[in-house]
């Protein structure tokens, strides 16, 4: 038998797809490859320009900036209702964005909201990056946090009081976020490992709690909190309305992220809770170290999905009377010489919101790629 | 010659003791009152056709499964419901899974040093030298600060008898170790294998591989249906089986080499 030498055969380069024919291929390839598909790209082609043009006329060609005041002072919005439909009037922002802000709050102290609001940004950035990942990250948030109060309430350091009534906007609209996830996300967790309890009272405990938050509206949990919870404290006792209000949001964002943070636990195999096991982990170091790290980054997506959601959810507190940005929004233009410009408001409101959730949504997707790294080859 | 060498060899005291267990998934009798001594510095290799136990008795030795009936005596302590004993046994008894279980979000190094640093409290600079140490033995010391998923599944086998040995076991339990592995991988870890034997360590094993029964085990134990049919050293096993169940299994397991 001959024994014939194999020369390997030589590693080439995949065929390029991308750019086969150059940008005016590409187009051709993928735009305008048959009649049908011709016919609705030119169709889409036309509808995206001609709204794009329409909206660059309203929102900035058209658009009215400022609008002059009155004999009695006020602003004069005739220029605005003139171009209604036309054009937009900005002026209404112009002149009534610190009230969308920072809602009641006394006007010649709205550099404390303010200095809040960029707290909290500089909190969320900090937390953001890895590399501040340590045990100092919780006394940078309990320093921080406790600024904010000392800055929204004053009455010490020469800052005048502000009772909690006359807060609004930006800020109410960041608390209720932040220290609603903040607190709910540890209560999540310690909810989704006790439905996972061998024992059966806390098992049946963390279930009933699920079921119970899951099956009610926030609205009504919230009227439970500003409306039913005071009738059964005691004469004199008064517990904060925003705080009630914060509590609600918390059990609500808690049990819903319980279940998420539960499915990530259910997802990974039986063979790491019995490897850390069998190297005598104890159950908060078997926990700690192998299984929350593995689930929690597994249920990203969703988990921020919940987050985003809860975060839009904070303005539902308009209806037990919380002064929080939409609710801030919507009373800035009920004077009349402002109403009837809802939509520059709200376009507006809704530009700040969408920032807040588009940079979760962004960070997340990078924190989903950096911390999965161990899974690629 | 080393199967002559080891049953000539000095075995210690009971390292493993079971008595009478017996063990039901739901009507399903799996360990049928299992009787079996392990001396320290035995080295028995468990096997049998699948389903028939071997797996589930060697999880019963640091609890993964809990034994309905009868005593699992490990290193002196009897296991039961008291943690605290259970978790002093799995300090003791090293485990190799079939599918490595390694930790896929810790590098090879952080998978090796996390037990010894948290359970035996081990300096963490201690911890990584005598990790690397391990990883050195099992020959694959530049993996150390790789995941995982980067490795072939030999390497992740040797590194999970790695992160097993850095705890310093006194017994080490191999649960089919080399089946989901490629052939061709099978054989590297085999030879770990047969290295941790030579340093005396009491293991229990259980495997399909009869090339390394003949070459390391003081006793080879058949098991089948949940109970154990024989127990000898490998030449009388094989060579001289006293069962039909045995021969059968034998003649099955042997058709493919």
């Amino acid at each position: 038998m001959s024994v014939t030498t194999h020369t390997p055969s030589p590693a080439l380069p995949p065929p390029s797809r991308l750019m086969a024919g150059g940008p005016l291929g590409w187009v051709k390839a993928n735009l305008l490859n048959g009649v049908f598909n011709s016919m609705i790209t030119l169709l889409l082609a036309y509808l995206l320009v001609r709204y794009t043009i329409s909206f660059v006329d309203w929102a900035f060609l058209n658009a009215i900036w400022q609008v002059p005041n009155d004999r009695f002072g006020r602003a004069d919005t005739s220029s605005c209702r003139d171009i209604k439909g036309i054009g937009a009037c900005w002026a209404v922002i112009t002149e009534k964005h610190r009230f969308i802000l920072f809602g009641t709050y006394p006007y010649e102290e709205h550099w404390r909201p303010a200095i809040v609001c960029v707290l909290f940004i500089a909190l969320y950035i900090v937390s953001a990056m890895r590399r501040f990942w340590r045990k100092e990250l919780v006394l940078v948030w309990a320093v921080t946090l406790t600024a904010i109060g000392l800055l929204m309430w004053g009455g010490v350091f020469g800052l005048s009081y502000v009772p909690q009534e006359r807060w609004g906007g930006l800020p109410i609209t960041l608390i209720l976020a932040t220290f609603g996830l903040a607190f709910a996300f540890p209560l999540a967790i310690m909810v989704a490992l006790g439905r996972r309890s061998r024992l059966p009272a806390i098992k049946a405990l963390c279930v009933v709690y699920v079921e119970l938050i899951r099956g009610v509206p926030l609205i009504s949990l919230l009227f439970m909190a500003s409306v039913m919870f005071p009738l059964f404290l005691p004469e004199g006792l008064n517990i904060d309305k925003l705080l009630r209000a914060q509590v609600a949001i918390i059990l609500f964002a808690g049990a819903y992220l319980a279940e998420v943070v539960r499915a990530g636990l259910q997802s990974l195999p039986k063979g790491q809770y019995e490897a850390a096991e069998a190297l005598g982990l104890s159950y908060w170091q078997k926990t700690g170290f192998i299984i929350l790290p593995q689930a929690l980054r597994l249920v990203i997506p969703p988990l921020v999905n919940t987050f985003i959601g809860f975060f839009k959810d904070t303005s539902l507190v308009l209806i037990i009377g919380i002064f929080d940005l939409l609710t801030a929004a919507k009373t800035a233009i009920i004077e009349p010489q402002w109403q009837g410009f809802a939509v520059e408001v709200y376009v507006t409101v809704g530009l700040i919101y969408f920032i807040f959730c588009f940079a979760m949504s962004k960070y997340s997707a990078g924190l989903e790629a950096e911390l999965n790294k161990h899974r690629k080859r | 010659m080393s199967a002559a060498l080891s049953s000539s060899r000095h075995l210690g005291k009971p390292a493993i003791q079971l008595l009478g267990v017996n063990k039901w998934y739901g009507q399903m009798h799996v360990l049928r009152n299992i009787n079996l001594e392990i001396a320290e510095g035995e080295r028995v290799v468990v096997c049998g056709p699948s389903g028939s136990g071997k797996s589930t008795m060697i999880r019963c030795i640091n609890r993964l499964e809990e034994h309905q009936q009868g005593q699992i005596i490990v290193d002196g302590i009897e296991l039961s419901d008291d943690l605290k004993s259970l978790d002093a046994i799995r300090r003791e008894v090293g485990m190799v899974f079939q599918s490595f279980n390694l930790f896929p979000h810790l590098t090879i190094l952080e998978n090796c040093t996390l037990a010894p640093i948290w359970v035996r409290k081990m300096p963490k600079k201690e911890a990584e030298e005598l990790a690397m140490e391990y990883l050195t033995r099992v020959r694959i010391p530049e993996q150390a600060n790789k995941y995982p998923g980067q490795l072939s599944g030999g390497q992740q086998q040797r590194v999970a008898i790695a992160r097993a040995l850095c705890m310093k076991p006194k017994i080490m339990l191999f649960d089919e170790p080399t089946s989901a592995l490629d052939p061709e991988m099978i054989k590297e870890v085999l030879d770990t294998m047969v290295m941790l034997a030579d340093t005396g360590m009491t293991m229990i094993c259980v495997t399909h591989e009869m090339g390394f029964a003949r070459q390391v085990a003081d006793r080879v134990v058949f098991m089948d249906r949940g109970e154990v049919v024989e127990s000898n050293t490998p030449n009388e096993l094989f060579g001289n089986p006293q069962t039909d169940r045995l021969k059968l299994f034998l003649s099955q397991i042997l058709r493919g080499h």
